[in-house]
């Protein structure tokens, strides 16, 4: 199984690099809201770098939401993901594919994002940058678990695009205020030891949802 | 690693076959039918009304007021009866959902789809009576304490369920995709309250919510149970309402979809037929 969902990811990883969508538009969505947001905070030097961790995740789940979109959406066209179902691969093989491959995505983002932020917004990253990383990694992993699950929902509905947010955000929000508050703690130089055990433990909870559940959201 | 646990046979479901009385059913089941047939939601909704107007009359004019917060503390003789039904809705739904996708009974999905507007329906009521409470005690309508946030989010994973529902074209699908939810939501809202239980400190209590309960005088006591014992009966009821008129609405849409097949000759006349006679409350009301 594990050779099928690293193939799944070459996969969505090959198709996002010669379509460049994320590139394209999750990217420069990221940053319009980033400045967005500073721009409606003012221009008030700590106020912003108080608030940077809040916005930084804030910005990174709206473009979650957007990279799953899109990951579904070719799956979508031609009856892919049929194509997919009907090859002998374990569903959960396709569910465990996707989430990696919209994790290497998220967390090329996060780079981008995150030096962004340094330079817009004073971050003082070289408080703690393994704390960071860490924090970074468990919850780009969850986010990508819930988007990988519910992004099957994206594909049938092109009519109501407001359904997969409504989905994931809610499922998200214990990795926002983990994630947050932990960000915010490790740029203070102080331990976010337990912050990272939740984050983990949240990763560990989505991942086994979603390898059990994904079949039943995809079979017919 | 796990595999999926398939459905032994997915053809039961298309066609289910008809609830004959005659069939040979458990005690439990024989009684939880004649709860949900016409004559038991009847009872149940009378049942409830007598329990809720008791309870209006034992919490407003027996049980004598707060000594400290006077007459506000009365909202509790409806906020934690609402909280209580809240979250048996959401319990409901995820074991209803995990019925669901483990045996593909539609009946399952009824249960979960009922409880889960209930569960709207009661959420929002706590949360709206909660607030009334808190402007005149805490001097805010809202704060960001655990149990109130995570009764918020519960609010989101509940209208996220409902929205799923009618997505796809296939009703079935529609059901397993909302059975996902159901069961994501529960796993996910113990998360949700300990994270907020962290952001918010790790010192500080996590309830304010309950007006000294250990403290509490045996007839405010008396009349908070009698107030709980009235909106069970009253979600009940409406959670079983509900199943009815979601088995008439899945009865009507196979019926709608089968026709042409069935009559063979004329496919357009008894489709528009059907559609002419189904939703009036007799066409309902026939199936007993």
């Amino acid at each position: 199984m594990t050779g099928e969902a690293l193939a799944l990811a070459a996969k969505d990883l090959r198709l996002e690099l010669r379509g460049r969508h994320a590139v394209s538009t999750v990217l420069p969505f990221a940053v319009t809201l980033l400045v967005a947001l500073g721009l409606a905070l003012g221009p008030d030097r700590p106020l912003l770098r108080q608030v940077a961790p809040g916005l930084l995740w804030i910005t990174v789940l709206f473009a979650a939401v957007l990279a799953t979109r899109r990951s579904y959406e070719l799956e979508g066209e031609d009856g892919a993901l049929e194509g997919l179902l009907l090859s002998p691969a374990d569903p959960a093989a396709i569910f465990l594919g996707k989430a990696a491959a919209l994790s290497v995505q998220l967390l090329a983002l996060e780079v981008v994002l995150v030096t962004v932020m340094a330079l817009l917004f004073g971050l003082p990253l070289a408080a703690a940058p393994v704390a960071l990383a860490l924090v970074c990694l468990l919850a780009t992993v969850g986010l990508a678990a819930i988007g990988s699950l519910f992004g099957v929902v994206a594909q049938a509905a092109r009519t109501r695009e407001g359904v997969l947010p409504l989905l994931v955000l809610p499922a998200a929000i214990p990795l926002l205020v983990d994630a947050v508050r932990a960000t915010s703690l490790a740029l203070e130089g102080r331990d976010v030891t337990g912050w990272l055990g939740l984050l983990l433990s949240f990763d560990v909870v989505a991942l086994a949802a979603g390898t059990l559940l994904y079949g039943y959201l995809v079979e017919d | 690693m796990a595999t999926i646990a398939r459905r032994p046979a997915p053809q039961p479901r298309a066609h289910p076959a008809r609830p004959s009385g005659a069939r040979n059913r458990s005690r439990g089941a024989r009684l939880l039918g004649a709860l949900c047939g016409s004559r038991g939601i009847f009872w149940q909704g009378v049942a409830a009304a007598v329990a809720l107007g008791a309870s209006a009359v034992v919490s407003l004019l027996v049980v004598p007021a707060d000594a400290a917060q006077g007459d506000v503390q009365r909202l509790m003789y409806v906020h934690v009866p609402a909280a209580w039904t809240a979250y048996l809705s959401f319990a409901v739904v995820a074991f209803a959902s995990a019925a669901y996708l483990r045996t593909g009974r539609v009946h399952w999905d009824r249960l979960a789809v009922a409880a889960a507007e209930a569960g709207v329906l009661f959420t929002g009521l706590t949360i709206a009576l909660g607030s009334l409470w808190g402007r005149p005690i805490w001097g805010a309508w809202w704060t960001w304490d655990p149990r109130l946030t995570t009764t918020l989010v519960l609010l989101l994973v509940y209208a996220g369920y409902l929205a799923v529902r009618g997505l796809p074209d296939n009703p079935d699908r529609g059901a397993r995709w909302s059975a996902v939810v159901g069961l994501v939501g529960f796993l996910d809202v113990p998360v949700v309250h300990l994270s907020v239980v962290w952001w918010r400190g790790l010192h500080q209590p996590a309830t304010v919510l309950r007006p000294g309960t250990p403290t509490m005088a045996g007839s405010m006591l008396a009349a908070l149970l009698l107030a709980v014992l009235a909106f069970t009966l009253l979600w009940a009821y409406l959670v079983a309402a509900r199943m009815r008129t979601e088995r008439a609405a899945q009865r009507t849409r196979r019926e709608l979809l089968s026709a042409p097949v069935r009559r063979g000759v004329q496919p357009v006349a008894p489709v528009a037929d059907l559609v002419a006679t189904a939703p009036t409350p007799q066409g309902a009301g026939s199936h007993g």
